[in-house]
C-alpha cells in the first residue's frame, strides 16, 4: 500500500522530522505508533503529497508522492488530527460538498454522503448545524468525509485524541470495521500503543522519526502475550498447579501473570479454579504488552 | 486479534449491519470540481446552504439594494415618464456603500472561514489544487457582487419598458452598465478576497475592507471636488484612480464614452488607458498575492 524508501524530512538544517525512514505499511489496518512530535503528522503530509521530502522516495498505491499527488488524494481519505469543521452548516451540507470536492457527481455525492454518515453513526444529527456538535460526533464527521469517495486508504491522524474511554471504544470498533468489513486499507495514528493492538494489523513504530519496529501485530505481542488471574483464594495453590501443568507463573501483587496463552492454557486456569474451588474474580489478556516491549528496548 | 463486529454494543451493531457499499461511479476532474467549489462559494456568499443567522445579513444588504431600483421602475411605469432619473452605470456607484458592506460581510465569509476553522486542511487533502481554490472562490465573490449590481439594472431596464421609453438607448445604457458592474465585481472581489485571505479573524477583516473601500471613496471624493473647485478638472479626472469605484466608471467612460458617474472621468484617452491598465494591475497583483498566501498555506 504504503511504500517509503531512505524518506528523510528536514526543517532547516536543525530539525529532522523524518530520519532515513524505510518501511512498507501492507494492506489492511496498520498502526504508526509514536510518540507526539515523532514525525506522524509529517510522514502523512508526504504520503499526501503536500510536503515534499527532503530525500527518498515514497509510493501510495503505487504512485510517486512526489509527481502524482494528486492522483493520491483521489484515491486516499485523510482524516486530520486537529480540529477542521466549519460550524455553520450541517453534517450533511458539509459531507455532501467533500464528496463532491473529491469528484463525485451530485447525486452520488448525496448517496454516499447519506450513506457514510450513517456507517459512522450519525443519524437525526447531521440536520443539525456542526458548531454543537460533541467532540465525538466531530470526530465521526471528519472520519465520514475521510471514507465518503470510497478510497482506497484512509490516513487517520489520532482520531481518538479528546474522546472519553467509551467514544474511543466505538471508534477504534469503527476503525476495525473499515479494514474489515469496508475493505479500505487504513493507517491510523496515535501516541498510545495499548489502543492500536486491538485493531490493527501491522505495526510500525517511530520515535525521533526514526523507525524502531514494524512487524504484524500477533509477531509483535505473541512473544510476550500473557494472561492476568485474579482469584479470591488459595492463590498460591493456583499457582503451584499452573507451574506443575508447565504454566510460567509470575505473582504480581495479589494477581498471577501467566504465560503462554493458549487455548490449553484457557482449559486449564478453568479446570485448575474449578477443582480448587478458588473462585475466579478475572482473567484477562494484559493490555501494554506493546508498550513494555517499546520500553525494554526490544529490536 | 478480536475485532468482527458485534464489540460495539447493539447500537453500533445496527449501524452497521446496512452494509458498505463501494463506489465504481465516474470521478470528475479538476475542473468540474473547482466549478462545484465555485457554485457552492456564490450560494454561500448569500448564506444559501448555511444557518438562518448567515442568511441575514447578504438578504437584507441585497434588498437594500433593489430596493431604490424597484420604487424608480415602479414609479416610471406609473407615470409614463420619458427618461429614467439614474443612468443605468451610476446606480451601483451611488449605492456604493451598500455594495463595500457586502463586500465586507461576505469577503471573509468566504475565506477567511476555511482558514479559521481549518476547513482548508479537507480541502488541499483532495484533488483540488490552491490554484483551483483562489480562481473558484473569486470567481464565486465576483459573481455575488455581479448580482447584486447587476439586478437593479434590470429592474431600471423593465420600468424604462413599461413606461414605454425607447428600446434601443436603453438596451445600450444596460448593456453599458452590466459591462461596468462586472469589472467592477471582479475587482472588488480581488481587493476584498485578498485582504480576507490576510485576515483570519473575520471582524478584522470586515473592518479592514469596509475601512479601506470607504476611506478611499472619501479621499478620492475630496480630492476631486477641491481640484475641480480650484479649475483642474485633469487633476479631478486623476483623482478618480483612488477608489476601486471611480477607477471602475472611469474604465467604462474611456470604453464608451458618455459623462462620469462621478465628479470626473479620466482626462483624455490617454488617461483612460492608464485607468485600464491601472485596473488590469490591480486585479492580477490581487491575484498573485492569494497564490502566495495560499501556497503557504500548511495542511495539519
Amino acid at each position: 500500500m504504503i511504500t517509503t524508501g531512505a524518506l528523510t524530512k528536514r526543517y532547516g538544517e536543525r530539525v529532522t522530522a523524518l530520519s532515513d525512514l524505510t518501511v512498507d505499511f501492507p494492506a489492511g489496518v496498520t498502526g504508526l505508533v509514536g510518540a507526539n512530535g515523532a514525525g506522524k503528522s509529517t510522514l502523512i503530509k508526504i504520503l499526501l503529497g503536500l510536503l515534499p521530502a527532503t530525500s527518498g522516495t515514497a509510493s501510495v498505491l503505487d504512485l510517486d508522492v512526489r509527481t502524482e499527488g494528486r492522483a493520491i488524494r483521489e484515491l486516499v481519505g485523510y482524516m486530520p488530527e486537529h480540529d477542521c469543521l466549519p460550524p455553520d452548516v450541517t453534517a450533511t451540507e458539509l459531507v455532501v460538498h467533500l464528496a463532491r470536492m473529491s469528484g463525485l457527481p451530485t447525486t452520488a455525492a448525496r448517496e454516499r454522503a447519506a450513506d457514510t454518515l450513517r456507517h459512522v453513526g450519525l443519524y437525526e444529527e447531521r440536520y443539525r448545524a456542526v458548531g454543537g456538535y460533541s467532540t465525538g460526533m466531530r470526530q465521526r464527521v471528519k472520519l465520514a468525509q475521510a471514507l465518503v469517495h470510497d478510497p482506497k486508504l484512509v490516513l487517520l491522524d489520532e482520531p481518538t485524541n479528546g474522546l472519553d474511554p467509551a467514544g474511543r471504544d466505538d471508534m477504534l470498533a469503527l476503525i476495525r470495521r473499515i479494514g474489515t468489513a469496508f475493505g479500505i486499507s487504513v493507517v491510523v495514528t496515535s501516541h498510545l500503543m495499548g489502543e492500536l493492538e486491538r485493531v490493527c494489523d501491522h505495526v510500525v513504530v517511530i520515535d525521533g522519526g526514526r523507525l524502531m519496529r514494524s512487524a504484524a501485530t500477533a509477531e509483535m505481542t505473541g512473544r510476550t502475550e500473557q494472561l492476568t488471574l485474579e482469584v479470591s483464594e488459595r492463590s498460591e495453590e493456583v499457582a503451584a498447579r499452573l507451574v506443575a501443568a508447565g504454566v510460567s507463573v509470575r505473582p504480581v501483587g495479589s494477581l498471577l501473570e501467566l504465560a503462554p496463552v493458549s487455548d490449553e492454557t484457557y482449559d486449564l486456569v478453568r479446570d485448575v479454579v474449578a477443582e480448587l474451588d478458588a473462585g475466579l474474580v478475572r482473567l484477562a489478556r494484559g493490555r501494554h504488552h506493546m508498550l513494555d516491549l517499546f520500553r525494554d528496548g526490544a529490536p | 486479534m478480536s475485532g468482527t463486529g458485534g464489540q460495539g454494543g447493539p447500537r453500533a451493531g445496527a449501524i452497521h449491519d446496512i452494509g458498505y457499499r463501494h463506489y465504481d461511479g465516474p470521478r470528475l476532474g479538476l475542473g468540474a470540481i473547482r466549478q462545484s467549489l465555485a457554485v457552492h462559494s456564490l450560494r454561500g456568499n448569500f448564506g444559501l446552504g448555511r444557518t438562518a443567522r448567515s442568511k441575514v445579513m447578504p438578504i437584507l444588504l441585497l434588498v437594500i439594494m433593489l430596493l431604490p431600483a424597484l420604487v424608480i421602475a415602479a414609479i416610471v411605469a406609473l407615470t409614463d415618464a420619458d427618461k429614467l432619473p439614474v443612468r443605468y452605470p451610476a446606480y451601483a456607484i451611488n449605492l456604493q456603500v451598500v455594495v463595500t458592506v457586502f463586500l465586507a460581510a461576505q469577503s471573509p465569509q468566504s475565506v477567511s472561514r476555511d482558514l479559521r476553522f481549518n476547513v482548508i486542511s479537507l480541502y488541499f487533502s483532495r484533488p483540488l489544487t490552491r490554484r483551483a481554490y483562489v480562481d473558484a472562490k473569486l470567481a464565486a465573490m465576483s459573481g455575488a457582487v455581479f448580482v447584486l449590481t447587476a439586478l437593479p439594472l434590470l429592474l431600471l431596464f423593465g420600468g424604462a419598458m413599461l413606461a414605454g421609453m425607447p428600446l434601443w438607448s436603453n438596451l445600450r445604457g444596460l448593456g453599458e452598465g452590466l459591462v461596468a458592474v462586472a469589472v467592477l465585481a471582479i475587482v472588488l472581489a480581488s481587493i476584498g478576497l485578498t485582504v480576507a485571505a490576510f485576515t483570519p479573524r473575520r471582524g478584522i477583516g470586515v473592518a479592514a475592507i469596509v475601512a479601506a473601500l470607504l476611506i478611499l471613496a472619501a479621499v478620492a471624493g475630496i480630492v476631486q471636488g477641491i481640484s475641480r473647485d480650484q479649475g483642474s478638472r485633469a487633476g479631478a479626472g486623476w483623482a478618480g484612480l483612488m477608489s476601486p469605484y471611480s477607477l471602475v466608471d472611469g474604465v467604462r467612460v474611456w470604453l464608451f464614452g458618455g459623462p462620469s458617474a462621478t465628479v470626473a472621468g479620466p482626462p483624455g484617452n490617454a488617461g483612460g488607458l492608464v485607468f485600464a491598465l491601472v485596473t488590469v494591475a490591480l486585479v492580477a497583483g490581487c491575484y498573485a498575492l492569494l497564490l502566495v498566501r495560499y501556497r503557504r498555506v500548511t495542511v495539519s
